[in-house]
């Protein structure tokens, strides 16, 4: 049977996924009739492709379009989210080149990995009902189960890949199990149907469940508090540059989920889940500051900083509010920066082919290697929230957009547990600053080079020209609210 | 050029200064040295550019000048910079005392020179932009930047105890600080700006100038810093490097004052007359408790951290009188105490330089060796203590004279803080300059050399000259505190309307 082209659904909207999808296939094809000797190949060709899918996501006007029978939405927030998310992805792939050669594990299928989580994560930005919410949310995860496992002969990263398996089809079920209450309880599953349906008629108890459920799932797929227990164990165990893509990409996926769905499908109930936002972002600040406070290995310190991260993060949608989102979406993109130019960092750290993880390790940077320490230092000052770094202007608009939504015992917490968290970030600064120089580490390799240069730009220069990053957010968060 | 002023200049200037030592080489003696000379170049023209501020700046008004603004976060939150009578003064104190730091370190610091410079110019940057901001956000912004360098200073080139020092300094002035940040945006959603002079003409409710004030004041106290949250301030002045205690005295303590008579009086008028009783009783505490603190201290730099504290009690007791004479003793005292404070640790540093040492045990009968020294060193203690002729004496007087107004019972306290001031400075000076000298190490010490009578003359003069002809400080803050002094009795007495109360009579 021939489909006429007029019935094909309008594709056009759905480019940048397009051209990955196809992209990746190439890319398989030619790895597997290449053999190993393609990774080379392979990791140029999925670079290429994510930079030609960013061109085309930045070349989208940002106006509001819905295709595929409106499960598929593009509009100003996608925009910034997806390109966010192929940012990450592409430096995590300069990140890994250096590190999987010399660890005799460069094989192409991790660039097509990354590529097809990047779909995943790209449908999830993208979203505009449950069902492909979580087509794209697995997409995103089997990958990322895989890469977790990418080192096969290292015990710790099997345990890593299998450990976040595990964890992460519990939760995938239980978003699955909340949408089905969702649905059941108001007869659709998109999301434009579920803010008509609950227009109509009051929210009952298996609805609220049904969110509850929901907010479980997304809130691991966060790493947030009471769901980040496979973080620290997955961070330190997986290949340092799959940890660095962990920290960046995912995290901007899952954040963009998590908005998509209490803003784009319950902005009218937020009574019912803000009490739940808020509790995970308390819970997951204050995690995120105490727990760190004891870590030796700068993975698993990374880790303990990604999560209270999601909960300032998240201290922007408790918000509910327009001024919350934009805050919500300075934090990713100033997040992204952050821990890419720390990983950049911890990724030089090498001698003599072996790899160096602890805290202790960076003792006396600042003598061996001035520029790398003052990058790194950048990095934790801004993740401190400390002026004129461009942390602190994150961590400013989502806190003033809790103040506006009169959040403030949530914003005095957040404060405080910031200035918590400064002092594990302050013990790095020390070590490096303080403390008597250990050897050298080897020359950086070039793509780690690219990453620290340009993520350290953006972190120590962001104060002086802020507006076209906050006029970004502020577009992509008004085309959230622009219906209503 | 791009629209930028000579406000702007001065901001820009040390961070030129800065990126240039960065391009310096490594540690060769060649390398030092261009350094030091580029760091003292970068300061002494900074220095001078204040001063042509200064000549472009209009004593005769109480309004912002050389007003620059630059579009930043957003329409309402501007990069906007301007000098008022309040904080000309001590961007010219700032600016005046950087090179005599450079100076100070030119010999003492002679590991990781480069770094060194950097930090300090890095933190001039800093301390001028809070003198000079127009928008509370960037006002904010370099008020907490300068932890950043600080924290590097004491803890790279600081003493024993330096690593706690810098810790307990960093984590206890953000711990302060993050509270007024949330003030700052409660202020924002209210009035639709941080804009500082649009907020200078902002009536905020009187419940929530209450909440403002108190998160205002958590981070003004702790860096003034008041009774009880002054600890920090012992361990950073002892542990820092001479030149770190210079700024630390003479300018850091300055921007808790500054921000009382920048945002906490203007802004919050009734909040501010609210709170006053409080503020004097912490004032009172802090000025005879920390005194007698300092008198059994045996540490030269301990003792003046101390009396650091109890000087910035009187700096508090004065903005707190809200009245005329209060407030420009308090601001007086800023500035002489930010001299005479300073040269004091630079007198600590020159004897620490020779004998490496600050316990005042080790140390008597200085002035058979240091004739000159012992010279200066009394001027500053003189002027330390409060002496008639000497710039301490004119800030103390009138704070008092303020508080006596406000309150006789508290000027009746505070005035045991200059009783307890002359025993505790006068005694370290008789411990250590007096005596015979009897320790043998001492023997073969020597007087100051060129490059410190350099350092140290000008600031003789200026504690003198200023004790005995404060006019020119006097008359640039008069017609700022007098503005300030109408927009809060017309606050208060709307309050007082609006509450239906018959105004009383002031």
């Amino acid at each position: 049977m021939i489909v006429a082209p007029s019935v094909l659904p309008a594709l056009w909207p759905a480019l940048p996924e397009l051209i990955l999808a196809v992209g990746v296939l190439v890319l398989v094809l030619y790895g597997s009739f290449r053999g190993e000797r393609s990774a080379e190949g392979v990791n140029v060709g999925a670079l290429l492709l994510l930079i030609l899918a960013l061109f085309v996501v930045m070349s989208q006007s940002g106006a509001k379009v819905t295709t595929l029978n409106g499960s598929f939405i593009v509009d100003g927030f996608s925009k910034v989210m997806k390109a966010l998310i192929l940012l990450g992805s592409a430096a995590s792939i300069l990140l890994a080149r250096d590190y999987f050669q010399r660890a005799r594990i460069d094989r192409f299928e991790f660039p097509i990995l990354i590529i097809l989580c990047t779909l995943g994560m790209m449908v999830m930005a993208s979203a505009n009902d449950l069902i492909s919410l979580y087509l794209g949310l697995e997409l995103q995860s089997l990958a990322a189960y895989v890469i977790a496992a990418f080192h096969r002969d290292n015990l710790k990263s099997t345990e890593a890949g299998l450990k976040y398996f595990v964890l992460g089809a519990l939760s995938s079920g239980m978003l699955l199990y909340g949408s089905s209450l969702v649905y059941g309880f108001t007869g659709t599953v998109s999301f434009p149907g579920i803010v008509a349906a609950l227009n109509d008629t009051n929210v009952g108890f298996g609805l609220v469940l049904g969110i509850v459920f929901v907010a479980a799932g997304v809130a691991f797929k966060l790493a947030a508090v009471p769901f980040h227990m496979w973080t620290p164990d997955v961070y330190e165990g997986s290949p340092t540059p799959v940890t660095a893509f962990f920290a960046s990409a995912p995290k901007m996926a899952a954040m963009a989920m998590t908005v998509r769905i209490f803003i784009g499908a319950f902005p009218d109930v937020t009574a019912v889940w803000q009490q739940i936002i808020v509790f995970v972002a308390i819970a997951s600040m204050a995690l995120g500051s105490f727990a760190a406070i004891g870590q030796r290995s700068i993975k698993r310190l990374m880790a303990y900083s990604s999560i209270g991260n999601v909960g300032y993060a998240l201290v922007g949608l408790a918000a509910g509010s327009q001024e919350g989102i934009r805050g919500v979406v300075i934090y990713m993109i100033i997040y992204l920066a952050m821990t890419l130019g720390a990983f950049a960092v911890i990724l030089s750290l090498r001698r003599g082919g072996q790899m160096f993880e602890t805290v202790d390790d960076l003792s006396g940077l600042s003598r061996t290697h001035p520029v790398l320490a003052f990058c790194l230092a950048a990095m934790m000052f801004s993740l401190a929230g400390i002026p004129p770094l461009a942390g602190f202007f994150a961590k400013y608009y989502v806190f003033a957009a809790a103040i506006k939504a009169d959040l403030v015992a949530l914003a005095v917490i957040g404060v405080v547990t910031s200035v918590i968290g400064a002092f594990y970030y302050l013990r790095l600064v020390k070590v490096m600053y303080f403390d008597e120089p250990v050897a050298a580490y080897e020359p950086m390799a070039p793509g780690l080079r690219i990453v620290l240069g340009l993520t350290s730009v953006v972190v120590v220069l962001f104060w002086i020209v802020p507006a076209p990053l906050v006029g970004a957010a502020g577009t992509a968060a008004r085309s959230l609210f622009a219906g209503s | 050029m791009f629209g930028l002023g000579i406000l702007s200049g001065l901001l820009i200037v040390p961070l030129c200064g800065a990126a240039f030592i960065l391009t310096l080489g490594d540690e060769t003696e060649a390398a030092k040295r261009n350094a030091r000379w580029a760091a003292l170049a970068t300061t002494i023209a900074t220095f001078l550019l204040s001063l042509v501020a200064w000549g472009r700046f209009d004593t005769g008004t109480a309004s912002f000048q050389l007003v620059e603004s630059h579009v930043w976060l957003s329409e309402a939150t501007r990069f906007k910079l301007g000098v008022d009578g309040f904080s000309m003064p001590l961007i010219l104190l700032t600016t005046f005392l950087m090179p005599f730091c450079i100076g100070a370190s030119w010999l003492s610091v002679d590991k990781r020179v480069k770094e060194y410079y950097v930090a300090f110019l890095v933190l001039e940057t800093t301390m001028i932009g809070v003198f000079q901001a127009l928008d509370l956000v960037l006002f904010y912004l370099f008020f907490e930047a300068g932890l950043i360098p600080m924290f590097l200073i004491i803890g790279i080139w600081g003493g024993k105890r330096r690593i706690y020092a810098s810790f307990k300094f960093f984590l206890y002035t953000l711990l302060g600080s993050v509270l007024m940040l949330l003030a700052i945006m409660a202020m924002y959603w209210q009035a639709g700006t941080t804009d500082i002079p649009t907020l200078l003409h902002t009536r905020f409710p009187v419940e929530m100038q209450t909440w403002l004030w108190l998160a205002f004041f958590a981070s003004f106290a702790v860096k003034m810093p008041m009774w009880p949250v002054h600890t920090w301030l012992p361990d950073a002045h002892v542990e820092a490097p001479t030149a770190g205690s210079v700024i630390l005295a003479g300018i850091l303590l300055k921007m808790g004052g500054y921000g009382f008579i920048r945002v906490s009086l203007p802004m919050f008028p009734d909040a501010s007359q609210a709170f006053a009783p409080m503020v004097f009783a912490l004032s009172v505490i802090a000025i005879i408790f920390t005194s007698l603190i300092a008198m059994v201290q045996t540490d030269i730099k301990k003792l003046i951290a101390y009396s650091s504290v109890a000087h910035m009690g009187f700096v508090t007791l004065g903005l707190f009188t809200l009245n005329e004479q209060g407030i420009q003793g308090a601001l007086f005292l800023m500035i002489s105490h930010g001299i005479v404070s300073g040269a004091l640790f630079l007198c600590v540093g020159v004897v620490y330089d020779r004998m490496h040492t600050r316990e005042i045990a080790a140390y008597g009968g200085l002035v058979k060796r240091m004739p000159l020294y012992a010279a200066a060193m009394m001027v500053f203690t003189m002027a330390n203590v409060g002496l008639p002729g000497t710039s301490g004496f004119v800030g103390e007087f009138l704070a008092m004279m303020g508080a006596f107004r406000a309150n006789p019972t508290v000027a009746f306290f505070s005035v045991f803080g200059i009783i307890l001031s002359a025993g505790y400075a006068l005694w370290l000076y008789a411990r250590v300059i007096y005596g015979k000298l009897e320790k043998p190490n001492l023997q073969g010490i020597l007087d100051l050399d060129l490059r410190e009578k350099i350092i140290i003359a000008p600031l003789v003069a200026l504690t003198i000259y200023y004790g005995v002809h404060p006019a020119p400080i006097l008359d640039t803050f008069a017609p700022s505190t007098e503005a300030l002094m109408q927009s809060m009795k017309t606050a208060l007495s709307n309050t007082q309307t609006a509450a239906a109360i018959p105004p009383v009579a002031r």
